[in-house]
């Protein structure tokens, strides 16, 4: 039952092949087993999961199972979830039990599946590599030397592991995409909107969005069924009317239009990713696609209109880990500046400091217009790029990351090396459009094969539309059912 | 102080009468344990999102109505950032660059009497914003305790521009306001549970010059405290640059106790807030028809109301503005007036303003608890016009009403029997009875004495136990005389 998609496992359990105590416990067993290396998870409670297992299993013997009923969910650690420790990577949450579930988790608990834990990320989702998390770095189960890239790098690497059939994961500037790319892995980015922010720990709030990780696009289909919806609770979810994101997942490729932004095939990217992208391409054509080279003219912009308005919204997002309610104080201090200094130069990060004194500086009195209002003024022009690229182009496609899982301490000493990881994936944050990354095969580095993940970009609410051109490829490839060696 | 002129701006922070907050669904109720009224909204907790209270808006439509403002189709909550153990999120969401309500203006009465003067207070804007919770600082042994069941009241920050010229300027444009809030019932009026607290504005320059620099007196909760800050402010604002000092922007406190004002901080110690748009929250907009929908729910605002009363029942503009003062004791008059007839509106104006008021002041009542309603009061005028009984014994009958010794006017007038003796030939015995009886006073007055007239009058009245009436007594009693 470890590596099978979602379907398989539904089925099983609908079938009493397996229990979903059973599943769990098999899972739980992995994660004891590979997890004091892997460090996927910050948080496992093996009494909660069974508990919501054997939930599972009498809703199953009820006949009232639903797709994913008893199935085994690792979760992000940036969703609260009532109960559990929910640290967002941070020392800053490290004794932080929530009282309240994300409407993520609520959505879930309601679709009957187990949570598995709470996997690793970077700190508040700050960074590309996993390496910024408080709770130490998480391995890449392809090279255990590498990093699984982040900000979801936990839930990345307890998939391609198999410490869990899926995960959630959160994209503010990639953390979905980089991370499944870095260690094949299919993973969806919705429209901003899509899926509710409620009880998510808020990063960047107009560019956070919640969305599957997993090995199929079939199964990010069923998770995102699962996970979307309107929801009164976040201003910013729209309402729309329930969508089923399988339905699409069959339908012929004959004539899609695949645009190839010229920007994302020039220089800056690796060769062996570049050609692996290239070979994708190739198959989709074989598949009845034709392509059209199309324009993306702001998009070099991108990552410095996204170190603008992320550490700006980061900046006022954080302000409540003062050390007065919840979360880490400060043992000692003598007033109440001291208690904030303290309390936040001990409970933060380099990372989140750096972003936040980014952040206050430019929304700071006499810079605001030239930093704050000219990045907004870059990001409506990159969406009106994108409104321009879908008029000729069903679907846009590139290179998810510039390169493949890099090694452990490799870029973080050097920021701008790091936040150029996202180079790709920032863009479509910031023009609000859903993305996704799917693996496309195999750079070769002599012993070392690393995956290489091929972003598809959709217009906005064009989810079903990515997953069956992921699921159609996925049909005629098996890139995606590679597993690491243990 | 005559070469001196005066410039004040009011800010008014008016807690809006929404049962849920602003941007979560606890209650807003005022007077519960500390911390009970706090959601995780509330409280910050990581995670939660603000939702906006359709409530709250409404509140902002219907002041930028009555204010003559216009109300924005958009505008766009705000986060200002800074750190304080009261402010939960370390920002509080407000409007900074568009806010709901632009411009209108209010007219004020300024001074009694002769003095007394209109004058039209221009207000620059009104946002939405939440407010913040309470920092305790006693009873807890050096530490302090924070009370969030405030944090996320809504409040609608009414700004005005430097229109005013002295403090009875600025306590007649609160009284106004204040009165004009309640009228339109977005907010409670309790200036001690903090529902209506008044920043103020104050810099003084000599006639011509430009504006001086200005310091703000924070968070002043009644009318006389706002009167005696400016007072206290004017005076050392002046004392200070005639001997040679300069005015440096400041924010002040106003110490009731020394009646004087002190330094909070100064412009070097002020925030900068890095007000940027709430992510969190999508612009706000308001539809015309959401606007006309409101209108047509509007109460007649107190000027029209004025107006109409001056128009319809003759009542001078000092009667008009006193009996819309607030809406209950303008209700109340005009119910008296249908009861009482409209030829009897004057009347009854005096009848709510002297005889009705002083009651209510005696016994400390509020209008609403009033044991004499308005049917009863204009039942009661009502006898008067029609001369059933003079207005002297009207008063012995208001103080039965208020008693409880009787349901209606005429209830009273009949069991007590009041009723005025208007048969003139009955009237005539009596003051026959009384001329034979009082002789010395018929001589004093033949002598030329004036005065005795009157005392006979008086003691035409008694015999009659002031059911005659006045009128009636004295020409019968100048016809017997002449």
């Amino acid at each position: 039952m470890i590596g099978k998609p979602l379907k398989e496992l539904g089925k099983a359990l609908a079938d009493k092949e397996i229990s979903s105590v059973e599943l769990t416990q098999l899972h739980l067993d992995r994660i004891a087993r590979l997890n004091p290396e892997i460090n996927a998870f910050i948080t496992v409670d093996a009494e909660k999961s069974l508990a919501q297992a054997r939930a599972a299993d009498a809703r199953i013997a009820a006949g009232l199972a639903g797709p994913l009923t008893g199935i085994p969910i690792a979760q992000k650690d940036i969703f609260c979830a009532r109960g559990w420790r929910t640290t967002c990577g941070s020392k800053m949450l490290g004794n932080f039990v929530s009282p309240y579930d994300a409407t993520v988790i609520e959505k879930f608990d309601a679709a009957g599946t187990v949570n598995l834990g709470k996997t690793n990320m970077d700190e508040f989702a700050m960074g590309s590599s996993n390496e910024t998390s408080h709770f130490g770095i998480v391995r890449n189960p392809w090279d255990r030397s590498r990093v699984p890239g982040g900000s979801s790098g936990g839930s990345a690497a307890a998939v391609a592991a198999l410490m869990a059939p899926a995960a959630t994961g959160t994209d503010t500037g990639g953390s979905i995409r980089q991370p499944a790319a870095l260690c094949n892995l299919t993973g969806l980015k919705p429209t901003y909107g899509v899926v509710s922010r409620w009880g998510m720990i808020a990063f960047a709030s107009s560019l956070d969005q919640a969305g599957p990780m997993a090995r199929t696009a079939e199964d990010c289909a069923l998770m995102l069924n699962a996970m979307a919806g309107f929801d009164e609770k976040d201003s910013t979810s729209l309402e729309r009317p329930t969508e089923d994101y399988t339905r699409d997942l069959e339908q012929p490729l004959k004539g899609l239009k695949i645009g190839l932004p010229k920007e994302f095939y020039g220089e800056g990217c690796d060769a062996s990713v570049m050609a692996r992208v290239q070979d994708a391409i190739a198959e989709y054509r074989k598949l009845g696609a034709d392509t059209v080279e199309i324009s993306l003219p702001n998009m070099q912009h991108g990552v410095a209109a996204y170190y603008v308005i992320a550490p700006a919204e980061a900046s006022s997002n954080l302000s409540r880990f003062d050390g007065v309610r919840y979360g880490y104080r400060a043992p000692e201090y003598s007033d109440l500046a001291d208690m904030y200094q303290k309390s936040r130069a001990q409970g933060f990060g380099a990372e989140v400091k750096r972003r936040i004194l980014i952040g206050t500086y430019v929304l700071s009195h006499g810079y605001y217009d030239a930093y704050y209002l000219q990045a907004q003024r870059i990001r409506r022009l990159i969406a009106n790029d994108f409104v321009e690229a879908f008029k000729q182009c069903d679907v846009i496609m590139g290179p998810t990351s510039p390169c493949t899982a890099f090694g452990l301490g490799e870029k973080s000493a050097d920021p701008v090396q790091m936040y150029l990881s996202d180079i790709y994936t920032i863009a479509v944050n910031l023009a609000g459009l859903p993305g996704m990354s799917i693996p496309c095969g195999f750079s070769d580095l002599g012993q070392t094969r690393l995956p290489v993940g091929l972003q598809l970009i959709g217009d906005y609410f064009g989810e079903a539309r990515l997953l069956n051109v992921a699921h159609r490829y996925q049909q005629v490839t098996d890139w995606h059912l590679q597993q690491p060696k243990e | 102080m005559s070469h001196w002129e005066v410039v004040i701006g009011i800010e008014t922070h008016t807690q809006l009468s929404t049962r849920s907050k602003i941007f979560s669904g606890a209650s807003t109720a005022f007077g519960a344990a500390p911390n009970t009224q706090a959601c995780a909204v509330d409280l910050a907790l990581p995670g939660v999102l603000p939702v906006l209270n359709r409530g709250a808006v409404e509140c902002a439509i219907r002041f930028g109505l009555a204010i003559g403002a216009e109300v924005a189709p958009k505008s766009v909550f705000a986060r200002k950032n800074y750190f304080y153990p009261d402010l939960p999120k370390g920002y509080q969401i407000s409007q900074f660059e568009l806010p709901v309500v632009v411009g209108g203006s209010l007219t004020i009465q300024v001074g009694q009497g002769d003095k007394a003067y209109e004058k039209r207070v221009r207000l620059t804007r009104a946002h939405l914003e939440e407010d913040a919770g309470k920092s305790l600082h006693e009873d807890f042994h050096g530490k302090s305790g924070i009370d969030l069941n405030r944090a996320g009241t809504p409040l609608l920050e009414i700004v005005t521009e430097p229109d005013m010229a002295s403090s009875a300027e600025a306590v007649a444009y609160a009284k106004a306001l204040h009165a004009l809030v309640r009228w339109i019932g977005i907010c409670d009026g309790n200036m001690q549970e903090g529902s209506f607290r008044c920043d103020a504005n104050v810099s003084v320059r000599r006639p011509g010059e430009p504006l001086g620099t200005r310091r703000e007196i924070k968070n002043l909760n009644s009318f006389r405290f706002l009167q005696q800050a400016i007072d206290y402010e004017i005076q050392w604002q002046i004392n200070e640059i005639e001997e040679g000092r300069k005015i440096q922007q400041a924010t002040v406190l106003f110490d009731p106790d020394t009646g004087e004002t002190r330094m909070m901080r100064s412009k070097e110690d002020a925030h900068d807030y890095r007000y940027f748009p709430d992510p969190d929250l999508l612009p706000l907009m308001i539809s015309r028809e959401w606007v006309e929908r409101t209108k047509a729910a509007m109460p007649e605002l107190p000027e029209a109301k004025k107006q109409r009363f001056m128009a319809d029942y003759g009542l001078s503009a000092y009667d008009a503005t006193a009996l819309t003062a607030a809406l209950d004791i303008a209700d109340f008059y005009e119910a008296a007036v249908v009861a009482a007839g409209r030829n009897a509106a004057k009347p009854c104006a005096n009848w709510v303003m002297v005889d009705l008021a002083g009651h209510l002041n005696k016994d400390e009542k509020e209008l609403a608890d009033s044991p004499v309603s308005a049917a009863q009061l204009g039942g009661l005028v009502a006898r008067i016009a029609d001369n059933t009984i003079s207005n002297n014994i009207a008063k012995k009958v208001f103080e039965a009403l208020w008693n409880g010794e009787g349901q209606t006017a005429d209830e009273i007038i009949e069991k007590q029997g009041l009723k005025q003796i208007t048969d003139t030939g009955a009237i005539e015995a009596l003051i026959d009875e009384v001329l034979a009886a009082n002789a010395a006073m018929v001589a004093e007055f033949k002598a030329g004495k004036e005065k005795a007239f009157n005392a006979l009058v008086g003691q035409a009245m008694k015999a009659t136990k002031g059911k005659a009436n006045p009128q009636q007594v004295n020409e019968l009693l100048k016809k017997k005389l002449s």
